[in-house]
């Protein structure tokens, strides 16, 4: 997709695919890709919307568009835009891709999910260098306040933005603790084992809708599987040659 | 113009709000730590299950709105005009007028008429910073009845809008409610000789401004651009038909109000002799209501005087 596309984020996709993938295909998220405005369905906000081809790859498995679309990414008149875009693309429920907002908008959802008193829950996906965003704590201060248990933030915890390490650039470390202070609770994952994901987003979705909103800190490698891309700041926001694309599908595949 | 009573137009945002509450529990309301100056408490009152208080948190705040209305409710979220057009732009752009979701904003204390608080508070790049977003309809209503009106129009019509109110009393310029509609520019005072356009309470001193011109022999036609997204272009070409002369007036920064907005139009369209009132490239300061509005050259002399100037 990137590849084609010649331009994207690889890195970013390729740490947080196994999350989407259970949250999509392991019975967490409620959702019907052919009523993709379903009013009870569960929300999920990609609110680090440069991992946009996750999100795509796992819409098309999940039916919403057809797979074929997928090759369209980026290109003028496809609905896969570079960045997250509701209007456009069925499945997608906020448009995102300026980082730092996706929590207090997935924040909002739960809120009204509650009003209309549906048991729907909300997930969003934070980037680790994304938290470095005051608008973040600022909806992190909200839901733990407004006891948001319905909401679930998870974080793709690969240590790495476009300048460096976050250690390095500007760490917001430590974070459980962090999200401890604004009364969340907060679990710790390893963000690549199916398995592990499964249970916590299991226990996740059974949480108390009225109770604290939960932080599922999931430590990842920035271009996970593919061996040249992995924890490589190089891999944030480049599309690969015809050679190293062609590499990393066998890569992928073994 | 002497027996014109003056009411506060916020106030008639929070009893509307009020009354849009009881009949439509898909109304929600939210503010960030001004509820009591926005009038939205006057909501939070009566219906505690449907108000946020989001703190001192306008990103948060528009954001949150954003998520609310995507679950099918029509969320109204206010603060300070340069706090919620400033603060939370991005998150406006972005994500209310980009996704298109059901929130309106509606945002008091504007204009340099915020008065001693000082530049800090006064928002004269608000209708800028909202008329360039697609998406987005930019209101500005003169007085209490007009803001009843076209905030209960805003809430029957799916999308964002923004609301800008002042923080003062207004006077009561429109009689009958019933003629007033969003995207329909009202013509307040017939005049063939010139026509005066402008908003909020620079509509009243435009009034003023004319009642002194026909004194001098010229009739002014005065119109409250009540929407100035989108303009009413039809009553625009028809005014500049009967006179190609043309006084723009509102209490705002000269660049990318109605002043920009009035321009870029006849000038695509109908080229005119005009004449703008506003506050040039410059910050407001502290001081009373009607120092500033003089100091700024937003009172019927300046309006009266720029006016002269298209007959030269
Ligand atoms: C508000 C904003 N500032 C800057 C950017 C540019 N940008 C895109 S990705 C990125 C780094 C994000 O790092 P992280 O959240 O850790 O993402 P990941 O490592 O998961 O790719 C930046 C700065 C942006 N998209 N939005
Ligand atoms: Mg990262």
């Amino acid at each position: 997709m990137i590849y084609l596309a010649g331009s994207g984020h690889p890195g970013g996709s390729l740490s947080i695919i196994d999350v989407l993938t259970v949250l999509y295909f392991g019975g967490i998220l409620r959702y019907r890709s052919e009523e993709p405005l379903w009013p009870q369905r569960d929300r999920f906000v990609l609110s680090k919307g440069h991992a946009a081809p996750a999100l795509y790859a796992v819409l098309a498995q999940a039916g919403y568009f057809p797979k074929d679309y997928l090759w369209t990414l980026r290109k003028l008149g496809s609905i896969l835009h570079g960045h997250p875009f509701n209007i456009d693309t069925p499945g997608v429920e906020a448009p995102t891709g300026s980082l730092g907002q996706g929590l207090s908008i997935a924040h909002g959802m739960a809120l009204g999910l509650k009003l209309r008193k549906y048991d729907s829950r909300v997930f969003a996906v934070l980037g680790d260098g994304e938290i470095e965003e005051g608008n973040i704590w600022e909806a992190a201060m909200s839901a733990g306040f407004y006891k948001s248990g319905n909401l679930t933030a998870i974080l793709d915890y690969n240590h790495l933005q476009i300048d460096g390490y976050i250690h390095a650039v500007k760490s917001p470390e430590p974070i459980p603790e962090k999200f401890k202070a604004f009364l969340w609770d907060v679990i710790e994952i390893d963000g690549h084992d199916h398995g592990m994901i499964l249970d916590t987003l299991q226990s996740a979705a059974k949480r108390d809708p009225m109770g604290p909103p939960l932080a599922v800190i999931a430590h990842t490698v920035k271009g996970k599987g593919v061996c040249f891309m992995e924890d490589s700041v190089d891999w944030h926001g480049i599309a690969p040659t015809k050679e190293q694309y062609e590499k990393a599908m066998g890569l992928l595949d073994e | 113009m002497n027996n014109l009573v003056s009411s506060s137009p916020r106030d008639a945002y929070g009893k509307t709000l009020l009354e849009l509450g009881k009949k439509n529990t898909d109304i929600v309301a939210l503010d960030a730590d001004l509820s009591k100056s926005t009038k939205t408490a006057i909501f939070a009152e009566a219906f505690p299950d449907r108000f946020f208080d989001m703190g001192v948190a306008e990103a948060d705040m528009v954001n949150t709105a954003a998520g609310i209305a995507s679950c099918g409710f029509t969320v109204f979220a206010s603060t300070f005009a340069m706090f919620l057009t400033g603060r939370a732009w991005e998150q406006i752009r972005n994500t209310v007028a980009y996704g298109n979701f059901d929130v309106k904003l509606v945002a008091t204390h504007a204009g340099i008429t915020v008065g001693p608080d000082g530049s800090s508070h006064q928002a004269i790049e608000d209708i800028a910073l909202m008329t360039v977003i697609p998406n987005m309809k930019v209101l500005a209503p003169c007085d209490s009845i007009s803001t009843k009106r076209l905030i209960t129009q805003a809430s029957e019509s799916r999308g964002p809008f923004y609301f800008r109110l002042p923080r003062g009393k207004t006077f009561e310029i429109h009689k009958d409610s019933e003629k007033i509609d969003l995207g329909k520019a009202c013509l307040i005072r017939e005049g063939s000789d010139m026509t005066i356009f402008s908003h909020g309470l620079m509509v009243y001193n435009s009034l003023l401004a004319a009642e002194k011109l026909s004194r001098q022999g010229i009739e002014a036609a005065v119109v409250d651009v009540h929407t100035i997204k989108p303009i009413d272009q039809q009553l625009v070409l028809e005014r500049a038909e009967i006179s190609d002369k043309i006084l723009v007036a509102e209490e705002h920064s000269v660049n990318g109000g109605l002043c920009s907005a009035l321009a870029l139009f006849l000038a695509r369209n109908r080229p005119v002799k005009m004449r703008f009132v506003a506050i040039e490239d410059q910050f407001g300061r502290s001081g009373s209501e009607s120092d500033l509005l003089t100091h700024y050259g937003l009172d019927e002399t300046s309006i009266f005087n720029k006016s002269m100037e298209l007959f030269k």
